[in-house]
């Protein structure tokens, strides 16, 4: 049988900006999920407007990515011609809908890392990484505030929504940690001074976080064991079914143009 | 487009004050000097509640057609294409919302209307019934579908009620941006390999009829007409609107390369001797579908309005807690 998958040269910058690519376009396509089907016409909208820009994103990291290996691969190569331990997303962005609480709770620990780690990479001296750190800044920034509005909404809301979010905090939360690892290819570019460290978030986010879930009245989880993976290609069995609905039609005709 | 259901008369009383007629006089004075009415102006009864069914069940078409092309947005075949397709059902999203508006400047309420929509008592667009099997669908509903409803909602850019009128202004706008990448969608298939070609013409075979059926009923059998063409919500008759459409699909069609499903289209040159102008006939639509469609037995009738009511049941605890907690906040500001 053939294979229409690709293989990727992960030079560690090619592997930098797939790892932000593919939390953008998982997490993207999974409130593009939503769309028809939230629980009011205005979070239909707003879900497909974080989703779009996370698509946007997506496809800037996946051309620079396309750029920096120059082996002819173009964005749509990236998305949808790599199997599930290609893909290099957190875990956190792949993990399923769930119930409106859950994809907000996602969504809020999700930007309250993005915006800070966009804002602060908008002075990388890789003019790229900077101008789509400038772009994505804008956009988590209004991510970060809708998402936390929401969190304080549910979690101070009625007793069913406390609960609901409450759920989702608690299982979302081990997944929380991977956010702010770095592995030896990335240290490299950490060292180089390209990239951020992700480590150096941990205090700004815990602030965040601890601050809107407090005014939500939703208790912050004790650090405890952390999930980790995706980064290295080791996902949930989730991503599996969500590349083979994304991937379908452009596998199905090999080499067509869409 | 999306207003075809219009089907039951509304009952006169028959018997009305001298007040009430002169009234009616100086509107429909106002509506024949192209004047447009407002939502504070006086109006009759009938004109508002034609109004409020009308752009009610255009925005439950909006709304309930972002069902059939969600269904692709997680299999577009390409980034771009996904981007283009999420950007497009949101934009019939914000067009249900703006619509919704527009009819609560008549005195309904979304909730109200909502509920209409939820109950099975509203009517939407006969063509959201209609399933999507294959991502060429994406391509036929934006060059025939939109194309459709750009045919019937140019007109309405001229309608007499000036919210409606405003509205559709800005989702033509849009509708005609959609149409134009549906039809790149279809001229990307036509040009792409024999299977994609295939989808293409399979997915045409499928939309053209119910595309037909989406001006209503011939005129013959059309009973709002009349009097909506008086009010100046209406401006060309159904059996126009679809000639129009035909017409202008024909040669784009054939630009395609794709057939369109019908044996009997022929040319009909037109009295004026130059063999160019005319139109093109078409061959009996089938009615007795389009019945079955507004009666509740399309394909999808019952799989969208499901959807729809999920969303709207699992989304109610949502809804109450943002409720509750704006009740909260307006008591601790209180204290």
């Amino acid at each position: 049988m053939t294979t229409t998958s690709i293989r990727v040269v992960e030079t560690p910058l090619v592997l930098y900006a797939l790892r932000r690519a593919d939390d953008a376009l998982v997490l993207g396509h999974r409130l593009s999920e939503w769309c028809g089907h939230a629980p009011a016409l205005e979070e239909d909208m707003a879900l497909a407007n974080i989703g779009l820009d996370l698509l946007g994103q997506a496809r800037s990291l996946y051309s620079y990515a396309a750029e920096m290996e120059a082996a002819g691969h173009t964005e749509d190569d990236f998305a949808f011609h790599r199997d599930a331990p290609q893909y290099r997303n957190l875990l956190l962005a792949e993990l399923p809908n769930g119930d409106f609480a859950r994809t907000i709770l996602r969504q809020f620990f999700y930007a309250a890392f993005a915006d800070l780690y966009w804002r602060a990479m908008m002075a990388s001296p890789d003019p790229t990484l900077a101008a789509i750190a400038a772009k994505s800044e804008k956009e988590t920034a209004y991510h970060l505030r809708h998402s936390a509005e929401w969190v304080i909404r549910l979690g101070d809301g009625t007793e069913e929504s406390h609960r609901r979010a409450a759920d989702a905090v608690a299982y979302l939360w081990p997944y929380t940690g991977e956010m702010f690892e770095a592995d030896a290819a990335e240290r490299a570019l950490v060292d180089a001074g390209t990239v951020l460290d992700p480590a150096g978030f941990r205090d700004a986010w815990d602030k965040t976080v601890s601050d809107i879930l407090a005014e939500a009245t939703l208790e912050k989880p004790a650090a405890g064991w952390m999930q980790q993976g995706g980064r290295s290609g080791r996902h949930s069995e989730h991503l599996g079914h969500l590349l083979a609905v994304m991937q379908s039609v452009p596998r199905a005709i090999p080499g067509a143009t869409w | 487009m999306y207003t075809q259901a219009l089907n039951a008369r509304d009952d006169a009383p028959a018997i009305r004050p001298a007040e009430e007629l002169e009234q009616e006089a100086r509107f429909q004075a106002r509506v024949d000097a192209e004047e447009r009415i407002e939502a504070n102006d006086w109006m009759p009864a009938a004109y508002r509640k034609t109004l409020v069914r009308q752009i009610s069940q255009h925005a439950h078409s909006e709304i309930v057609g972002m069902l059939p092309e969600g269904n692709w947005i997680t299999r577009a075949p390409s980034l771009r294409r996904k981007a283009a397709l999420l950007a497009k059902v949101q934009d019939e999203c914000g067009h249900g919302l703006y619509l919704y508006a527009a009819a609560e400047t008549l005195g309904v309420t979304r909730e109200e209307l909502t509920e209409q929509l939820l109950s099975g008592r509203a009517k939407y667009s006969s063509i959201f019934n209609y399933p999507t099997l294959t991502w060429a669908d994406m391509g036929a509903i934006g060059w025939l579908v939109d194309g459709a409803a750009i045919m019937n909602q140019i007109p309405l850019c001229r309608c007499s009620y000036g919210p409606y009128a405003r509205a559709m202004i800005r989702v033509c706008k849009e509708e005609s941006f959609h149409q134009r990448q549906g039809y790149e969608i279809m001229l990307t298939l036509c040009r792409g390999t024999p299977e994609q070609k295939a989808m293409a013409q399979e997915a045409l075979n499928r939309w053209w009829w119910p595309c037909l059926m989406m001006f209503g009923p011939p005129d013959a059998s059309s009973q709002h007409s009349d009097q909506s063409t008086r009010w100046k919500i209406k401006r060309f008759s159904n059996d126009e609107l679809r000639q129009k459409f035909v017409d202008a699909t024909v040669p784009q069609a054939e630009y395609l390369g794709l057939t369109l499903p019908d044996p009997d289209l022929r040319f009909v040159p037109d009295e004026s001797g130059d063999a160019s102008k005319g139109h093109w006939a078409y061959g009996e639509i089938d009615w007795a579908e389009f019945k079955q469609i507004l009666a509740g037995n399309g394909p999808c009738n019952r799989d969208r309005l499901a959807a729809r009511n999920k969303a709207h049941d699992e989304g109610a605890w949502v809804r109450e807690a943002a409720l509750a907690y704006a009740g909260k906040r307006r008591a601790r500001q209180a204290a």
